[in-house]
């Protein structure tokens, strides 16, 4: 299946709608840190260019908040489609996180909520 | 009132301290939470693919349970499920709402062996909804201390809030949480970070960007004359609180402040005894003590 068929088929999400107000991105808290806005996710979906998004780190930037979606006039949730992305990537390459590189310290401190969904979102 | 309660791993580990004022504050409002026999993790965060369906397994299970218990007489036809992490909530009724369809219902109740088949009828909520049909004047009757001159700034963070068919209120403007510290007595502070994300799971392995929230997400409220945060999340609480080491050190005029749930403010204000405050668990990176002291209330 081709790889925006994908996106559309399991995010459930057609963002044809999206009429690029940039709203998603004046909400996500995130998008300091993200080399590709939400904004312009969509719009690479729209054209069907997934392999540019998968190179970036905007999917695994999102933090899954609902923000984007609270707000879109067009009612899409780019959180559904940040998650596709999340999943496309992991199914295709290998986890996203080791978690060797977190000291055992940090282990002990962080809670187990946070460690389960943090591999949730980063394995497969 | 006796009502299925679902804990979750926080409620056992990092938020012992909600549980055990949840638990206290409960009982004096006559609202027996009967923990689950038996309960699995909650699933943490839905999978939010539709071909994914062995991710809504673990929740489903543990909504078979309050089946289970109403079948066993352990409550009497109760099918309401209480929780007190906004994780679980978000999971279980996610998941609630994800077998209404019922191709996917068919679909897990055939992959799942030796388990009564979910019935769908299982309705999630989360403690401040509890509260909220107990009644505000009921609360009130409680109060034997009220938190007067406490500078509380109200925080819900994501989970309980989105997507609106999950939320428990307003998703962007929500007041649930104002107006039961307003019946505690606390003077409430405006927050307008409250709906913020604390940056969640990246805590895990990108300090950084969670420190840089947790800057921003208590900035200000401080600014706004907050003396102390009240949370709902035990990932926000522990965001807030910890990473306020590591958002020093990147913001130096970042001021510290106590981050308490809102159930161990119930306890405070109820005047109940001090170890249901859950303040002596050794679970802070900021002391609510000092400040709790200095007005009165510890
Ligand atoms: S908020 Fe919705 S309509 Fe606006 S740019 Fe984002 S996805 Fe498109
Ligand atoms: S869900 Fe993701 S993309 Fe949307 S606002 Fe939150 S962090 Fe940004």
């Amino acid at each position: 299946m081709e790889l925006a068929e994908k996106v559309k088929n399991i995010s459930g999400e057609n963002v044809l709608s999206c009429y690029q107000c940039g709203l998603c991105s004046g909400s996500c808290p995130l998008r300091f840190a993200m080399d590709l806005s939400p904004t312009q996710v969509i719009r690479l979906t729209q054209l069907g260019l997934i392999e540019k998004i998968l190179s970036s780190n905007t999917f695994w930037i999102c933090s899954t908040c609902f923000s984007c979606f609270a707000r879109c006039p067009r009612e899409i949730n780019i959180t559904k489609i940040m998650e596709a992305l999340r999943q496309i990537k992991l199914r295709r390459d290998q986890d996203y996180i080791d978690l060797k590189n977190v000291s055992k310290e940090e282990l002990k401190k962080i809670p187990p909520i946070a460690l389960i969904s943090n591999l949730r979102k980063t394995t497969a | 009132m006796r009502i299925p309660y679902f804990p979750g791993c926080a409620m056992k580990t990092t938020a012992k301290n909600c549980e055990v004022s949840a638990m206290a504050v409960a009982s004096k409002l006559g609202i027996e939470m009967v923990e689950l026999p038996r309960w699995n993790c909650c699933g943490v965060f839905p999978s939010l693919v539709n071909d994914d369906l062995m991710r809504h397994v673990a929740p489903i299970r543990n909504l078979i349970r309050v089946q289970e218990m109403n079948k066993s007489g352990i409550v009497e036809n109760e099918y309401r499920l209480v929780t007190l992490c906004s994780m679980c909530y978000h999971t279980l009724k996610e998941a609630n709402l994800f077998v209404k369809d019922k191709e996917k219902l068919t679909k897990i109740n055939t992959f799942m062996d030796r388990e009564e088949e979910y019935e769908g009828g299982v309705k999630v909520l989360s403690f401040l909804e509890l509260l909220k049909e107990v009644g505000y004047e009921k609360i009130a009757k409680e109060v034997k201390k009220p938190l007067k001159g406490l500078k509380v700034a109200p925080y819900y963070g994501c989970l309980l809030l989105r997507p609106r068919e999950i939320g428990i209120d307003d998703p962007e403007n929500p007041t649930i949480l104002e107006k039961l510290l307003e019946v505690l007595g606390a003077d409430v502070v405006d927050n307008p970070c409250k709906v913020q994300c604390c940056g969640s799971y990246h805590t895990v392995d990108k300090k950084s960007i969670v420190a840089k929230l947790t800057y921003d997400n208590l900035r200000y409220p401080i600014e706004n004359g907050a003396e102390i945060i009240a949370t709902c999340c035990p990932l926000c609480t522990f965001n807030l609180d910890s990473r306020q080491k590591e958002a020093k050190e990147l913001y130096r005029d970042l001021k510290e402040i106590p981050i308490v749930y809102y159930t161990q403010l119930m306890a405070i204000a109820f005047d109940l005894e001090k170890k249901f405050f859950g303040l002596d668990l050794d679970l802070y990176y900021k002391n609510p003590k000092p400040l709790l002291k200095a007005k009165n209330l510890y």
